[in-house]
């Protein structure tokens, strides 16, 4: 493997997101706390592509039999953090990058020229471009996360993990004289995290232990996107449900299938 | 020989310095806006008289580590009446102090929307490794912004943070100082 296929061995921190399939329920609570927390603004059309910007999306997967086999799902796609972000490596202004302890993918907005080749080069649709400059209906401005910078038209924005939250949650461990490279379980979770009603996604570093998306991602259930591109995400995926995990990436019809 | 008539090299020297003035005097005096402070204030009087920044600069969020403008309460606990017979003062105590208003100061550190920074993490530097002489001056400087950017003239620009976390071995990822 080259070099930069090693970038993620070498953070202590993991930040990672495990997302019970099955537990979602696609009610778009997740969506609105990401909109809300990082300052985007309402979109005017939400079906328009072109005026309507989203960090995280729920998709709908469906398995195509007919009834009573019928079955849906739902599935909440974040920024997935790649071990090996393919965005960065096309980045031409190293706008993006990532190597940060805790393996967040960076987006640095001032630096961005709006190229869109990393929105090219992600294979998970998790990059949007501003069209437009963001307008707020008016006394909405006042509701702005003030840890969170917005975006002018023509940059590349993306989730970044509720970022800010973690830049929060390394002060107050410094306020209180502990390590901030060793956060505790739930001092650090995204806003998505924290307003999903049925608790389907769980947060946390991967290679702490303690936490419980170390052992949730280790789960014979788990998986992840499109994994066989070697992209390495830091978001896992859990569902008992074959058809699911099936989808989780391209498979045909003589490949061995995870979990089956 | 047409050269020679046409005043030889004067006019290309004299071009070269205006061009010169242009650039290194008027373009930068045109390019920043100064804000004067709205009251006057000596660093070096009061650092006589209390010896620490944190008491008028501390901030509740981050434990007491300077960190902002003091709030007029913090100059109240010592001019609640005039202390001197400088008009100077007799105006912060009756404009700002018995008012309860705020001075407006004007900060010429402050460093952009897109940057994160924590005093905290820097708690363990001298304030003035960066807030270089500001103890010993008499009067606080005026505030310096930048017409096209907004920025102001005196903020810690980014090589500089890099240079020092460079230097003491901590990372330089984008996301340890920005947002």
């Amino acid at each position: 493997m080259s070099e930069s296929m090693q970038i993620h061995e070498h953070f202590q921190i993991k930040w990672g997101m495990v997302i019970d399939v099955d537990k979602c329920t696609g009610c778009g609570a997740c969506q609105v706390a990401c909109q809300a927390e990082n300052n985007i603004p309402p979109s005017q059309q939400s079906f328009d592509r072109l005026r309507s910007v989203h960090w995280l999306y729920v998709y709908k997967l469906e398995n195509g039999r007919p009834y009573p086999e019928s079955d849906i799902a739902y599935l909440p796609r974040p920024c997935m953090q790649c071990g090996n972000p393919s965005c960065a490596s096309v980045c031409p202004v190293i706008a993006t990058t990532k190597d940060e302890e805790g393996g967040i993918v960076s987006q640095i907005y001032p630096r961005c020229i709006g190229c869109r080749y990393c929105m090219a080069a992600c294979p998970y649709h998790s990059r949007v471009f501003n069209w437009f400059d963001p307008v707020w209906p008016k006394g909405m401005e006042k509701t702005l996360t003030p840890y969170v910078s917005v975006r002018p038209r023509g940059v590349v924005e993306k989730c970044t993990f509720c970022h800010h939250r973690f830049q929060l949650a390394k002060r107050r461990a410094r306020a209180e004289g502990r390590d901030p490279h060793h956060l505790k379980e739930d001092e650090y979770i995204p806003a998505c995290a924290e307003a999903c009603p049925t608790g389907a996604i769980a947060f946390g570093d991967l290679h702490n232990p303690e936490h419980k998306v170390h052992q949730l991602s280790r789960s014979e259930h788990a998986f992840r996107i499109l994994e066989r591109l070697g992209t390495e995400p830091q978001v896992y995926y859990l569902s008992r449900r074959p058809w699911v995990r099936r989808q989780g990436d391209n498979y045909v019809q003589k490949d061995q299938q995870r979990g089956e | 020989m047409s050269s020679k008539k046409k005043g030889g090299i004067m006019p290309f020297l004299l071009g070269i310095a205006a061009a010169l003035v242009v650039g290194w005097i008027i373009f930068p005096k045109v390019l920043y806006v100064q804000e004067t402070q709205p009251v006057r204030f000596s660093h070096k009087l009061h650092m006589e008289q209390i010896g620490e920044c944190n008491l008028c600069h501390s901030n509740r969020e981050e434990r007491a580590y300077a960190t902002r403008m003091p709030s007029t309460k913090d100059c109240a606990l010592c001019h609640y009446t005039a202390l001197t017979g400088s008009s100077e003062e007799k105006e912060l105590v009756r404009e700002y102090i018995k008012k309860d208003k705020q001075v407006p100061w004007k900060a010429s550190q402050k460093q952009p929307d897109n940057v994160y920074f924590s005093h905290l993490a820097h708690k363990d530097l001298e304030c003035r490794q960066c807030h270089f002489d500001m103890e010993n001056r008499d009067n606080l400087p005026p505030k310096y912004v930048n017409r096209l950017t907004g920025y102001t003239k005196t903020t810690m620009k980014m090589h500089e943070c890099e240079r020092c976390h460079a230097r003491e071995n901590t990372s330089n990822a984008c996301y340890v100082c920005h947002k």
